[in-house]
């Protein structure tokens, strides 16, 4: 046990005694971290990698700044729209709504086969299109609509209740029910086949009501300006020094146990490693904890100039049964998020450790950040590389097992892992072709990730990207000033990460108690 | 303070909240959440900064006094009378 009177001397500002303790430096954790240190003196957040984000990070190659995560920043709505989630996380973190600098996207597409969905950030040209594709659907498809905004998205939901059976019960057709459920289910669902009707209802407004966007220059620009933020407010922020051990007397925890070896002491604290990692952390006995299963690979290509510069044969290999019918409106600089599904049931599910490339290439998502406006006109649009370049991501469910197996510290382990990456991201990429530009004869670099990358990054078990199927909604652990914020708390995406953080912050390190 | 510095103490505390909001036409009888966008976690900021710029103590059952701009001044006053207002930053 630790001596917990003499705590070891730190280096740190405020002598290892901390108000809060924040842990990851990811969307959730700045967040939580602002709203504390604009009431509270002493805030540290302790972050175990070189680089902020977490799940929402970035990385250096060959020049290029990356991102990982962001392919759109949900929930855009315009300066000053009232009542959506973007104008309260502003308001509560003191931001203006400038400095995310937002490009909005051209469109996006859901593409199966012989059907296409385009949306945009008009609300407007989703429901066309599903007129146009479904018109026996709309008066369910309106319920739908009507029912999914007078969802309030900040009442404490009903976490068991699921959308697939609901979305079956309510439509005629089932491939709209598939269609309806492949963006949603990519973007958050930490539950095979399905995704609870709460999070299919926020994320639902997310996209159609509100909308893509992505800040100028991906996310380093964005997590910049929160830890600018956070240390303007007098946060204290530790890098490459992760909590290794939470410090527990009885039924609280008064500390935490850096990598280093510094114990620092904690009124409050917070974690975003995720509900199973944290109670591990705090050495809490509990039952066998289901991780999640979904994770993602995913691949990048950088092209010697911009998809609409491709020429014709880069659409050699789209299949017409995924495009839009002629008479649609023309394609203009090209989607910026292509939802694509090769058959009609779509699969949301790991693939299995035996499958021969470890990941499912059937279905999928195309990231192309090119085609985001710019938000202002001088700013490079894809600032991060070069502003005549292209950009194409491709996401597909991955198996964490298959790519977690490979011994690495080997050469021969490497390489074969290198190999199943490579092998991976060319059927992928040939799979997602189908559906958007084929940029392999511009291309000029490549790199992919795998579940193995995520789960070092993000401390996330497996990979698993959205966390564990069981949310932990009201934030609170068995301990009682331990606070779960992040994926395992149940909002999505980086305005949802942001809010999490942000409520939990608010309601248990900053709602006076009563007196 | 009086009654109407501690009107203008709440205003500034919304007006660095709420930048984008209009306040100089606000009716103080009438509920502030009805006359500008204000929502529980924005009434939240406006009890952290009474006491963070004020030392003013207000606990979670008495968040009701503070609806509109005469029962902010009703509730406070008496709690603010020996302080000085700030100037808005």
């Amino acid at each position: 046990m630790s001596n917990l009177e003499t705590p070891k001397p730190s280096g740190l500002r405020s002598g290892g005694s901390y108000d809060a303790i924040l842990i990851g430096a990811g969307m959730s954790g700045l967040a939580a971290g602002i709203r504390l240190a604009q009431y509270k003196e002493r805030v540290l957040i302790v972050e175990r990698h070189s680089l902020w984000g977490g799940l929402n990070s970035f990385y250096k190659r060959r020049g290029r700044v990356m991102d990982v995560g962001l392919h759109a920043l949900t929930n855009f709505a315009p300066k000053g729209r009232r009542g959506v989630p973007l104008t309260k996380l502003l308001r509560q973190l003191r931001l203006r709504h400038e400095e995310l600098e937002l490009g909005e996207q051209s469109f996006s597409e859901i593409a199966f086969p012989d059907v296409t969905l385009r949306f945009s950030n008009d609300f407007a040209v989703f429901e066309s299109e599903v007129a146009r594709a479904f018109p026996a659907e709309m008066d369910a498809f309106r319920a739908l609509v009507a029912e999914v905004m007078a969802y309030d998205s900040f009442a404490p939901p009903d976490p068991t209740l699921r959308t697939r059976a609901k979305l079956r019960a309510q439509f005629k057709d089932p491939l709209l029910v598939e269609m309806l459920m492949l963006p949603m289910c990519y973007y958050g669902s930490a539950i095979e086949n399905d995704i609870a009707w709460y999070q299919f209802a926020i994320l639902f407004k997310s996209f159609f009501d509100e909308g893509f966007a992505r800040p100028a220059g991906g996310i380093r620009p964005l997590l910049q300006l929160l830890v600018k933020r956070y240390k303007e407010l007098g946060g204290e922020l530790v890098m490459r020094n992760g909590a290794q051990e939470l410090l527990v007397q009885g039924e609280r925890v008064v500390g935490v146990r850096l990598d280093d070896g510094t114990e620092v002491l904690a009124e409050q604290v917070f974690s975003s490693a995720g509900y199973a990692r944290t109670m591990e952390l705090g050495g809490q006995a509990s039952l066998p904890v289901d991780h999640g299963q979904l994770s993602f690979t995913e691949t990048m290509v950088i092209a010697d100039r911009l998809p609409r510069d491709f020429g014709a044969e880069a659409y050699a290999r789209q299949d017409t049964r995924f495009a839009l019918p002629s008479d649609q409106v023309g394609r203009g600089d090209g989607a910026t998020i292509v939802f694509f599904n090769d058959h009609a049931h779509f699969d949301y599910a790991s693939p299995s450790a035996d499958a021969p490339l470890g990941i499912d290439t059937r279905s999928g998502v195309i990231c192309c950040p090119n085609h985001y406006a710019t938000a202002t006109p001088d700013a490079p649009l894809a600032a991060g590389w070069q502003a005549d370049e292209g950009v194409l991501r491709y996401t597909a469910l991955a198996n964490a097992d298959f790519w977690k197996r490979f011994d690495r510290t080997s050469d021969a382990g490497e390489a074969d892992y290198q190999a199943a990456k490579a092998a991976a991201s060319a059927a992928l990429i040939d799979s997602a072709s189908r559906f958007a530009p084929d940029p392999r004869a511009f291309e000029i670099d490549r790199d992919a990730f795998t579940p193995r990358t995520i789960e070092h990054f993000t401390g996330h078990a497996r990979g698993a990207v959205y966390g564990a199927p069981r949310k932990h909604l009201d934030g609170t652990t068995p301990l009682d000033n331990l606070f779960i914020i992040g994926t395992d708390q149940g909002l999505l995406g980086v305005v949802g990460a942001m809010l999490s953080g942000i409520s939990i912050a608010n309601r248990y390190g900053l709602q006076p108690t009563t007196s | 303070m009086n009654r109407e510095e501690v009107i203008q103490a709440v205003k500034d505390i919304i007006s660095s909240i709420a930048p984008d909001e209009e306040l100089d036409g606000l009716n103080a009888d009438e509920r502030l959440r009805d006359q500008i966008e204000l929502d529980s976690m924005d009434f939240l900021d406006i009890v952290m900064e009474l006491r963070k710029r004020y030392g003013v103590q207000v606990p979670e059952e008495d968040y009701k006094e503070l609806a509109s701009l005469n029962s902010c001044a009703n509730y406070l006053q008496p709690k603010m009378a020996d302080i000085e207002l700030k100037a808005s930053v």
